[in-house]
Formats: C-alpha cells, structure tokens, sequence
C-alpha cells in the first residue's frame, strides 16, 4: 500500500496497452477470417449452410462476450486442455468478432448492385469467378468504414479480457490500483489511454464514410 | 479426458438464475428509458446553435463512445465513492449504464433528426405551429419511427453489456452465474445457462419491442416497413 504513481507504474500500464492492441489485432485478424467464411456461408446457395450460420450469429450475439470469456476459460479447460489466458481471449474474441463482422459483410457483399452480379453471370463466370473479381472488389470498398468502426469496438471489448486474467491495459491498471489505491485517477488515465486509441480510428472511420457517401451518391442513378 | 457434464447439479439452484434474470431485466429496463431520455436530450443539444452545449454534448457522446464500458463502471463507482457517496451496487450500475446507453442513443437520435426534411419544418412553421409543438410532432416523434430498429437493436446489446456490471458485484445473472460456479465447481455447465438464459431474454426483448413499435407506430404498419 501507499506510494505514488511512479515511472515504473506508467511502464507496466504502458506493455498493458500493447497487449491490448495485440489481442485485438488477434481478435480482428482471427475474427476477420472466421467472419468472412461466416458471411459467404450465409449467402450460400444450400439452405442448410445458410441455416447453420444464421444460427451461429444469433446464438453469438444473443450472448454477452463476458460469458463467452468464461465459456471459453472454462470450457476449454473441461475438455482438459490447459488454456493460457491470451488462448481463451484470443479465441473468444475471434468466435464473437466472426459474428459481427460476418454479418456486417454479408451487407456489403449484398449492397454490391444487383446488375453487376447478373453481368458477371451474363460473361459466363463461375461463382467463384464472379466472386473474386466483381463482387469482393466492390464490396470491400463498401465494408471499409464499418470495418473500421468495428475495430473501435473490438479495441473495447479486450478490455473484457481482463477477467479471465489476462493482462492487458484494463487488467494492469487494476494491477497497479492494488498497489496504489489511487483508483479514481488510474481509471482515467486508463480511459484516457483507450480514448487515444479509439478515437483516432472513430475520426478515420467517418472520414471514410463521408468520402464514399460523396462516390457513391456519383454512382447512384443507373 | 473425458467430458462429463452434470446440468442437474447446476439446474437445481433455478432460484437463484432467476432472480440473477430478473434483475438483468431490470437493469436494463431502467438504463433503457433513463438513457433514452439522457441520448434524446444530448442529440437535441447537440443539433442546438449554442456551441457550448453542442460542444459539451459532443465530448460527452466521443468520450463515452471511445472508451470500455468496464472502465466506465469502475469510474461511477469509484467516483462516486470518493466523493464521499455510498450508492448500492444497483444503483451504481443503472447510472453507469445509462451514461453509456445515452452517448449511443444520442447518435442514433442525431441520425434520425438530420432525416427529417427540412420542408416538412418549414411547412408546420407555415401552418404556425409553436416551437415546441414542431420539436414533438415534425421531429421527434417521426425521428424516433425512423431510428426505432437501431434503437431496439442498441437496447438489446445494452442488456447483454449489464453483464459486465457483475464486476462491480451487482446481483445480476453473471453475477450469480460466477458465485454458483465457484460454489458447485461446475463452471462450464453453469455458463452453457447463463448463455442460453441471455439468448433468450434477448430474443424476449426483441419480441418485446417488435410488438411495442407495432402498437406505437400504426402508419409504419401499414406501410408494410419491416420494424
């Protein structure tokens, strides 16, 4: 007890908000991955692929990621593996990242206008063909900015991963508060530490927003 | 190793996942209408041309909207406390969450408001309505049948983050899910429940206000507009 925030504080709050980034860049590339099979699943020509992942997304966002944290600490180690607690986080985040940006690219996938999927199948493409190179191209444009939101999002919710023990920004600054007592003032400078980190990619994601709202408005009477 | 699952042992104590529901609900029901209120209030001073109040209703929604809930909760809580005020658990979390729930309706609120034709104001200005009767019946309220979905959608996820308030010891249903799995050693068990229990107070919800915005909103039925 006792003690006043030192330098030595501020480094170990420091290595916390790169483990922050670095399970959400986990997050955002695993869930991205699984996010993507999610949204070709759910627009895929069997009835049966399409059900299965509906059902996964709902299940998936019907769930608080907290209980998904437990679930996955816990769960993993019923079945008897011996999970580290950035391998429970990492794969939680990534099953509840798959969800929503699974759905959030199924609507850009389906916001590509209907004539270009129709032209492509005019040139005889296959659907593989007609999916990599007329309608991804299109829709990954339309998916930038609510990816980048999302990503504020995710950069949130590691903050969760703090009560399974891993040891992020969140889960050091309760460190450094059992020591200090001071929490008040950890916690801001926790908050703002998120803040700088958000906020940046808050701006970008509206930047981007308002520059394809303008190309898109151009595109629009066909 | 083998699995075993044992949900009997778990189910047994229903009382208490219950009662964790019950207060889940409540949590969210109070954070949803006092939020809904703060968000209205904080989108309207945002559209205001007083910079000051649009500029403090600015940093209040960026702030919230860029930092974790978790930590939000823990500074109400301590904030609070090191003021010199002792709030219950309860109390604590419906503040902390309305704060939250505010900053993301106030988004939501300020998209429906720049959705309104600027004819339609000026032809209820034509027709001398008073500023306020323009505020409820031009803006507001067809605002808020525009937004209604995102709302709804907002609301819902707001009652799946109140999970997180468990980590201030608020009775609800993490909560409880964390003491009966420290206490029956059936940890995975007892989370398989707690998340069916939230997919389907979650689905409740939704069924909930499907029905609510067909008796709020009669013209939006007719229409056929999917609510």
């Amino acid at each position: 007890m006792g003690g006043h925030l030192n330098i030595n504080h501020l480094m170990f709050l420091g290595q916390g908000a790169l483990w922050t980034i670095g399970l959400s860049v986990i997050a955002l590339i695993g869930g991205g991955i699984v996010g993507f099979v999610i949204a070709l699943a759910r627009i895929s020509p069997l009835k049966s692929v399409r059900l299965a992942s509906a059902v996964y997304v709902q299940l998936i966002q019907g769930t608080p990621l907290l209980v998904i944290l437990f679930l996955g600490y816990f769960g993993l180690a019923a079945i008897g593996l011996k999970v580290s607690p950035l391998t429970a986080a990492s794969a939680s985040l990534t099953l509840y990242v798959a969800a929503y940006l699974g759905e959030i690219w199924r609507g850009c996938i389906q916001s590509v206008p209907k004539p270009q999927w129709e032209a492509a199948e005019g040139l005889a493409l296959t659907r593989t063909q007609r999916m990599i190179k007329v309608i991804l191209p299109q829709a990954i444009r339309i998916a930038t900015p609510p990816t980048v939101g999302f990503m504020v999002q995710i950069i949130k919710n590691t903050s969760l991963a703090s009560v399974v023990g891993f040891v992020e920004l969140m889960r050091s600054g309760q460190i450094v508060n059992n020591s200090l007592f001071e929490p008040f003032a950890i916690y801001a400078i926790i908050a703002v530490t998120y803040f700088a980190m958000c906020y940046p990619l808050s701006l970008f994601s509206q930047r981007l927003e308002r520059r394809m709202g303008r190309g898109r408005s151009n595109l629009a009477p066909a | 190793m083998s699995l075993q699952l044992d949900f009997p042992a778990v189910l047994e104590r229903w009382p208490s996942f219950l009662a964790g529901a019950v207060l889940t609900l409540e949590l969210a029901a109070f954070a949803t209408v006092l939020g809904a209120l703060l968000g209205t209030l904080a989108a309207v001073g945002r559209g205001t041309h007083n910079s000051l109040i649009a500029g403090a209703c600015k940093i209040y929604v960026e702030t919230i909207r860029n930092t974790p809930l978790l930590v939000q909760i823990f500074l109400v809580y301590f904030g609070l406390a090191s003021l010199g005020l002792k709030f219950s658990a309860f109390t604590v979390a419906v503040t902390a969450l309305t704060i939250n729930v505010g900053a993301y309706t106030a988004e939501i609120m300020r998209a429906g408001f720049e959705a309104i034709p600027r004819g339609q104001i000026e032809a209820a200005e034509g027709l001398a309505l008073s500023r306020l009767q323009i505020y409820w019946h031009i803006i507001l309220l067809p605002a808020v049948e525009k937004v209604y979905p995102a709302l709804t959608s907002q609301f819902v996820l707001l009652m799946l983050a109140s999970s997180v308030c468990s980590q201030i010891s608020a009775e609800e249903l993490t909560a409880v899910a964390n003491y009966i799995q420290s206490d029956t050693y059936r940890a995975f068990e007892t989370y398989i429940i707690v998340a069916v229990l939230y997919v389907i107070l979650s689905l409740v919800m939704r069924a909930g206000f499907w029905g609510l915005g067909l008796v709020l909103f009669p013209r939006r039925r007719r229409l056929g507009t999917p609510l």
